[in-house]
């Protein structure tokens, strides 16, 4: 017996090691995959790559394009521009950003709390409500309120992100006053830190629900056909055999079994979601990377863009290892082989 | 024709094809209905709707919404429609690779499509236009490039499926060169998930458009609704009509298109009907 259990546990070492390492290996063939797309992109942009890289709007001398092209080596052979340009980014150099004459890392690090914040509370959001409002539908299949569950999130699911953040600022602050409308935090207001945080939040309200709204909706309906499935298993009409409570049933066997499908979409939607948080830090001035993003287009600010693409990246990918440690929490069949 | 008949019988699928007529007859007929140049500024600027002649108002430079959201149909369709077919064609040419030479080729395309699934799409979008130029050519090519590891990943699974059929095999042994076999006997029988998958793929597009363009990267020269949004924004507080009637031609379209695409679903793939219909 415990042989058989160390033998278990050698090979659950193994196994959780082999993981660490597929997912290190995505994880740099990602990082330098994206920084190759970004090199050539703006080679691939019409003009001077200097020029590019000053930004458009004549802000460069020929001092400063002399200077960006001692930089990035640009009367250098092609592969050896892209070489530098990589070993740049494994040391975390992302460059200066020419327009606010800031290393971007600099740029990049003042803005993440915010998006973490954003994106965190979001996908949070949506995955608990999804979790909840489809297991309701579920128990509930065909009745009128699971019919209006559906409705609702076909029509949530047709809806631009940026749109449904102006109309509920129009309705909830423009209209009834109960939030703010727009920024992080007020401003010119003295506050201890616990006010502080309160006011933060009363600001992430309106922000957090447009940004979850879709993947609620998402989440909504898969979690609703997942119970309906899983409530059809061999395994449930034992578990009933044998006498089980109901509640036991539904939380214990059913839900657990079911969650697992909407853990996997919801970590293969991490990438839209960060997309989303662009949008929605425009439309609500939050100060994280999305807007950040906004800025630095309409400042045509290259160096910025091509590192928050980078680290917009490696957000999504932290976000789908949450979900798979995640999943691997969850996941009965896991559990039972870690026990055993 | 029992397709046709079956989706006439599809109360969900039917309300998405008429508001799909009515958009479309709109893009087709704007030259029409609004003879004048939408960026033409032809009132009092803040006209409400309906005051001045105006059915949605005007906007911040007195042009007329109505007009803006009529041309706007044709730039959101054109995109959709277009970048959709591109990334049909570049997913079903990676999943057609991978899913009929399996192996080493089907490991490296599927990194690739992983890789693509990875990286958050918008973002790449906004680069790549950012760099390229906001022409609508490049906004197309932006989108394609985001959209079709959905499909590849569908396309590879349908002929890893049909490929051991015994259909398949008979063309096979038959002498037909691999190419044949493809284009004549696997590809017919993959075609219905494909244009389920490519039609709400249209409808994703056509989102992506309209935040590119709330984004101040749709092309400069056409009026489009995330435009008109993105430019309302600002003024929200006085004038909700040049927000609220662009994102309602947008939840329209799209909603129509998703509707569409799940009567599709359920019509030409009854087997999969309940699997598809979350």
């Amino acid at each position: 017996m415990t042989h058989l259990a160390s033998g278990l546990q050698g090979h659950r070492v193994v196994a959780v090691a082999l993981g660490i390492l597929g997912w290190a290996a995505k994880f740099v063939a990602v990082v330098l995959v994206i920084s190759t797309m970004s090199f050539l992109l703006v080679r691939a942009a019409p003009g001077d790559p200097a020029q590019v890289m000053a930004g458009q709007t004549g802000a460069a001398d020929e001092k400063m394009l002399a200077q960006i092209r001692q930089e990035y080596g640009l009367d250098q052979p092609f592969i050896l521009q892209l070489a530098t340009h990589l070993k740049r980014v494994v040391t975390l150099d992302l460059g200066q950003s020419y327009r606010q004459r800031q290393p971007v890392t600099t740029l990049i690090g003042e803005r993440l709390p915010a998006t973490l914040l954003l994106t965190g509370t979001a996908f949070l959001l949506a995955l608990a409500s999804g979790i909840l409002l489809g297991t309701l539908a579920a128990l509930r299949a065909g009745r009128w309120s699971d019919t209006l569950l559906t409705v609702v999130s076909l029509i949530l699911y047709a809806m631009p992100v940026f749109w449904l953040g102006l109309m509920m600022v129009l309705v909830f602050s423009v209209q009834l006053g109960l939030v703010p409308a727009f920024g992080f935090q007020t401003i010119g207001v003295e506050m201890g830190p616990f006010g502080r945080a309160l006011d933060i939040g009363h600001h992430l309200i309106l922000p957090a629900i447009s940004l979850a709204a879709v993947y609620l909706a998402i989440y909504t309906r898969l979690m609703r056909s997942s119970v309906i499935e899983v409530a059809q298993q061999d395994y449930i009409k034992t578990a009933r055999a044998k006498g089980l409570a109901q509640g036991r049933i539904i939380a214990r066997h059913i839900l657990r079994n079911a969650i697992l499908p909407v853990v996997t979409v919801a970590g293969m939607q991490a990438g839209a979601l960060v997309g989303g948080a662009v949008v929605v830090e425009t439309v609500f001035a939050w100060p994280g990377l999305g807007r950040l993003t906004y800025e630095a287009v309409l400042q045509r600010d290259y160096p910025v863009l091509l590192g928050l693409f980078l680290v917009m990246s490696v957000i999504v990918i932290l976000l789908n290892l949450a979900t798979d440690v995640l999943y691997r929490f969850i996941d009965p069949r896991v559990t039972t082989q870690a026990a055993g | 024709m029992d397709t046709l008949k079956a989706f006439s019988r599809h109360p969900s699928g039917m309300l998405g094809l008429v508001i799909l007529i009515v958009v479309v007859a709109l893009a087709v007929l704007a030259p029409w209905l609004y003879p004048e140049d939408p960026w033409e500024m032809i009132g009092r600027p803040f006209a409400p709707p309906f005051s001045e002649g105006f059915l949605l108002g005007t906007d911040t430079l007195g042009r007329d919404v109505a007009a803006g959201i009529v041309h706007g149909t044709r730039v959101s369709l054109t995109i959709g429609v277009a970048s959709t077919l591109a990334a049909v064609c570049i997913g079903v040419l990676v999943g057609a690779m991978a899913g009929y030479w399996g192996g080493g080729i089907d490991d490296v395309l599927m990194r690739v499509t992983e890789l693509f699934q990875t990286i958050p799409g918008f973002i790449l979008a906004i680069l790549m236009v950012a760099t390229l130029g906001p022409s609508i050519v490049n906004v197309i090519i932006a989108i394609a490039t985001v959209s079709w590891p959905p499909l590849a990943r569908l396309t590879r699974a349908e002929f890893l499926r049909l490929r051991g059929r015994e259909f398949v095999q008979a063309a096979t042994c038959q002498g037909e060169r691999p190419l044949q076999v493809v284009l004549g006997h696997i590809l017919p029988n993959a075609v219905s998930p494909i244009i389920v998958t490519g039609s709400l793929t249209i409808a994703s597009a056509i989102l992506i458009e309209s935040a590119l363009s709330f984004m101040g990267l749709g092309d400069p020269n056409l009026m489009s609704w995330g435009f008109m949004v993105g430019a309302a924004r600002t003024v929200i507080r006085q004038a909700w009509w040049m927000s609220v009637f662009p994102g309602v031609a947008i939840l329209l379209t799209v909603l129509a298109i998703n509707l569409v695409g799940e009567g599709l679903n359920d019509t030409l793939n009854p087997r999969n009907a309940r699997a598809g219909r979350h």
